[in-house]
């Protein structure tokens, strides 16, 4: 396994603080903390104000991180071409508005209140991703 | 009051992500690679995220409004359709490419500017072309 357990102790602790901003966006407003939806929602309106928070949020914790660490934290990010990345965004965006979500919208906040929906598209995007990642494997582009 | 809630739901979420590791396509793409080297941390996040977030989901909706008074919203959509199948598959594949989702680029968008401003730029171009409605 490629995971020392210190990093698992991470990945616990930092899954933690996302289920709990998901769990109080829900309480607080009865909103779903799913990234596709809130940036859609972000830009077309009606009502922004809320997602326009939430991005700025998450675009502060990038500037800590940015500032603290440079782009450790995004280790990997330079091993995909801008050519590559525009496909990339592209696929996400198409995938997650037809979708109705992403890893947020349903993998935590869809799995959370036991929605089917959201186990049938976590468990679509999960395989469909790792069988990318094999075909990459086997065409030498990994 | 509802927007400085979502600032700060937002920064946890962040943060969440940046301990996590999440925001490393490394490690994305150390989960997919279940035929190599397995990193299963993704795993374990969801599953510490899924800990904290069910309860609280389940307070919110036994509830039926929320601190703000407005109602907990549920999707409106229940049917399985091939545009949720078809639509989980391109994000997947998408997500495959790059080992970016739409939390992480969104923080990452300091650390390495250009490569993800190009990125969230064609994933929006994606998101408005997906929706015309």
């Amino acid at each position: 396994m490629a995971a020392a357990l210190p990093d698992l102790l991470y990945a616990l602790a930092g899954g933690g603080l996302i289920g709990l901003a998901a769990g109080l966006l829900r309480l607080a407003t009865g909103q779903i903390a799913g990234i596709s939806g809130i940036v859609r929602e972000g830009l077309r309106g009606p009502e922004r104000g809320w997602q326009l928070a939430f991005v700025a949020g998450m675009l502060i914790a990038g500037t800590f991180a940015a500032v603290r660490f440079g782009d450790r934290l995004s280790a990997g990010l330079e091993r995909t071409s801008l050519p590559g990345l525009l496909v990339a965004g592209l696929l996400v965006g198409l995938g997650t508005g037809l979708g109705n979500g992403c890893t947020s919208g349903h993998g935590i906040c869809g799995l959370a209140r036991f929605s089917k929906r959201s186990a049938v598209a976590v468990a679509t995007f999960m395989v469909a991703a790792m069988v990318t990642v094999y075909l990459r494997k086997l065409g030498g582009w990994l | 009051m509802k927007v400085l809630t979502a600032l700060f739901a937002g920064l946890l979420f962040g943060l969440g992500l940046l301990v996590s590791g999440m925001s490393s396509p490394d490690k994305v793409i150390g989960f997919l690679n279940v035929t190599g080297a397995w990193d299963p941390s993704l795993a374990v996040v969801m599953g510490g995220a899924l800990m904290v977030a069910t309860p609280l989901f389940a307070v919110a909706n036994r509830r039926g409004t929320a601190w703000s008074g407005e109602a907990i919203c549920a999707p409106r959509q229940q049917v399985i359709d091939r545009k949720l199948v078809g639509g989980a598959m391109l994000f997947g594949i998408g997500w495959a490419i790059a080992g970016l989702c739409p939390g992480p680029a969104l923080v990452n968008l300091i650390a390495r500017p250009v490569p993800v401003a190009t990125f969230l730029t064609a994933m929006v171009v994606g998101l408005l072309l997906s929706r015309r409605d």
